[in-house]
């Protein structure tokens, strides 16, 4: 049975060529921000949300991530307020969200309790890019019971073997990692990552989203055709230090003119 | 069952600990890494090449020696140090990082990165990739390149490149997110030599295998010295590294109790200490690539920690330690800053010895039981590494107005 966020996307998919999904971290620089870019990314035609809940030791980030997730905790982010933030935007945006994070945060919370309190915040699924599927077992079937989508990552590096396994473990869509390294430096779009999507096409059915470097227009194009979901993180949070809410609308007007 | 033979599908499992939690991105690099380690293991020709390797270049065996004056002065137990301070680079951290050496020649790999707390296991990583010719950067939270700075100018001058880590507590646990991060980028041409017991599988099992070294050796002297087990044994623990390799001599002899002792700091509380397993202030989590104890919050995220000696200095333990700790094989003990000051001066003067802030940690539980225990009993403490690298932190310690004096010429003579 497909996941509320499968349908979703392919619902979306009918009208649009590829769909827009981007990223914030809860509570950097401060909740009210984030609801600020959270808003104009809603005007931008956003399609999903991921929520960054932030965590003391986020080894798969790069560096402006980073500061965000350590400057976030110091300044006293909760998972209760992210959690009660998640509602507050599930409830008042047209875009569909998910919790983004570290399976820490799931593991000291309680796996069934955390997919409870995901699917009462109004969120259709989980990214916890440091969860294995061996170790994802128990998780999956709590979040299978409750419509919550495990989001999981395929990477470059992995053999065709390996995205198989990955595929038959996903549920909603699958982020393809464009390179290797950490979040926030830029991809080369090139025949590389065009190949690479052709081996995840081959691993999963599920609608499939790519991260990791886009920035620009040109990348969303390079994607059309090739995968359904273009996803922006690093590069929409850059817009917004560099120029705020002006920064940040002519980033998206940018991106999708 | 030995600790490594792992059920199916419990693989890299200590108990409940241990496991690997890692990016997508390093799936096939683990891989890779495990099985080029499971074929050297069983490949008994492996082993002797890296102990033969350690004889002519690190000068092993390291003995076991009698601490005969502190055990007179504290009039009980007779107390013996397996002596890894007198290892080349002067720490046992040189066991594990000879042998993960070896391991990336056969990987093919021409680039190691580490992290390093008190600065020992980057020392060891620089020494080793200057002998083996592989380019070498190590990764160290910017609080421990203040406070180690003598083996940051090692490990430079030695051809590595010492990044210093400006995130989070800037200590261990930061430089070891900082290695996950060149890791997922540059797996292709670079193994990263973790230091300690600690991190996904296989790196607890691999840096084990290597420090057994220490057991092995350490209870055919003990045997061949006093003609019986120890008692006791005692080590420190920060990640678990050196207690790993000295308790795997002695872990099927029952009548041998294992005492690990922690970094206290100043007393129980959050913030306060680094004890994870000897202290309540830990719970089990999963960070860093594995699952253990950790000193973390209710959220999950990691608090501060606190102790004189930076190699000890860190949120988490290995998981076989809290596996052994939860089987009832390892006890666990802390010892403070104070307790570790007071020792220090107490084993210099008495023995002529100086070990390690970290080494002293296993000292001062060593002691205090020792003085407890009968004259025909003994004990075995495992001397991690010597205390020179720590004369800033110690002269301060001790309040030594001399250096003190010392310091301020050498900065006059440089700002002259």
């Amino acid at each position: 049975m497909s996941t509320t966020l499968e349908k979703y996307v392919r619902e979306k998919l009918e009208k649009k060529e590829i769909l827009l999904m981007t990223h914030v971290i809860c509570g950097y620089p401060s909740f009210e921000d984030n609801y600020k870019e959270l808003k104009i990314m809603a005007e931008a035609g956003v399609d999903l949300v991921e929520l960054q809940f932030p965590f003391s030791e986020p080894s798969a980030d790069g560096p402006l991530f980073v500061k965000a997730n350590q400057i976030s905790l110091e300044n006293g982010t909760t998972v209760d307020q992210c959690f009660d933030f998640l509602e507050k935007i599930s409830k008042e945006f047209p875009f569909k969200t998910m919790m983004m994070g570290y399976y820490n945060t799931a593991y000291k919370l309680g796996e069934e309790k955390y997919i409870e309190r995901l699917k009462a915040a109004g969120a259709f699924g989980f990214i916890l890019p440091d969860l294995p599927i061996e170790e994802a077992g128990p998780l999956h079937t709590f979040a299978e019971e409750n419509d919550q989508a495990p989001i999981m990552l395929m990477t470059p590096t992995n053999t065709q073997e390996r995205l198989n396994s990955i595929g038959s473990n996903a549920e909603g869509l699958v982020y393809a990692v464009a390179r290797k390294g950490v979040t926030g430096k830029k991809t080369a779009m090139d025949d590389e990552v065009g190949e690479f999507l052709l081996r995840c096409r081959e691993a999963t059915d599920l609608p499939l989203g790519v991260g990791f470097g886009l920035s620009c227009k040109d990348d969303l194009d390079y994607l059309k055709g090739k995968a359904d979901i273009a996803i922006i993180g690093t590069a929409a949070l850059r817009a917004w230090e560099e120029g705020q809410e002006e920064g940040l609308r002519t980033f998206f007007k940018n991106l999708t003119a | 069952m030995g600790l490594f033979d792992f059920e199916d599908g419990k693989e890299g499992y200590y108990g409940e600990f241990g496991g690997s939690f890692l990016p997508e991105i390093l799936t096939s690099t683990v891989n890779e890494l495990r099985d080029c380690f499971y074929d050297c293991k069983d490949d008994p020709s492996f082993w002797n090449e890296f102990v033969e390797l350690m004889h002519n270049y690190s000068g092993r065996p390291t003995p076991v020696t009698h601490l005969k004056n502190l055990s007179e002065k504290l009039g009980g137990a007779q107390i013996f140090a397996k002596r890894e301070d007198l290892n080349h680079t002067g720490s046992h951290k040189v066991n594990n990082v000879m042998g993960q050496g070896l391991l990336c020649k056969r990987l093919g790999k021409t680039r190691v990165i580490a992290e390093t707390g008190a600065g020992q296991h980057g020392f060891a990583t620089a020494t080793m990739s200057a002998r083996m010719g592989f380019d070498c950067t190590i990764y160290m939270g910017a609080v421990d390149v203040a406070r180690q700075r003598p083996n940051v100018f090692w490990m430079e001058n030695l051809g590595a490149t010492v990044v210093a880590v400006e995130d989070g507590q800037k200590t261990l646990k930061d430089a070891i997110n900082e290695c996950l991060r060149d890791w997922v980028t540059n797996m292709s041409t670079t193994h990263y030599a973790l230091g300690t017991a600690c991190g996904p599988h296989p790196f607890p099992e691999i840096v084990s295998y290597f420090q057994r070294i220490i057991g092995v050796e350490a209870r055919d002297q003990f045997k061949a010295l006093t003609g019986k087990l120890p008692d006791k044994v005692f080590a420190c623990v920060g990640g678990g590294s050196n207690a790993m390799g000295l308790f795997q001599g002695f872990i099927e002899d029952d009548g041998v109790e294992l005492v690990a002792s922690e970094a206290g700091g100043s007393g129980p509380g959050l913030g306060q200490h680094a004890a994870r397993l000897a202290y309540d202030d830990a719970t089990i989590g999963v960070a860093q690539g594995y699952k253990t104890y950790f000193i973390q919050n209710d959220d999950g995220n990691m608090q501060d920690t606190h102790s004189v000696a930076a190699g000890l200095d860190y949120v988490g333990v290995s998981p076989i330690l809290a596996h052994l700790k939860k089987t009832g094989r390892v006890r666990f003990e802390a010892a403070t800053d104070k307790e570790v000051s007071e020792t220090l001066r107490l084993v210099m003067s008495t023995e002529g010895l100086i070990p390690a802030l970290e080494s002293t940690h296993g000292f001062v539980a060593a002691c205090r039981e020792a003085a407890t225990m009968d004259k025909s009993q003994s004990v075995l403490v495992n001397m991690s590494g010597r205390g020179d690298k720590d004369i800033f932190t110690v002269a301060d310690a001790l309040i030594d107005e001399h250096w003190k004096q010392f310091i301020r010429n050498k900065a006059d003579e440089y700002d002259a």
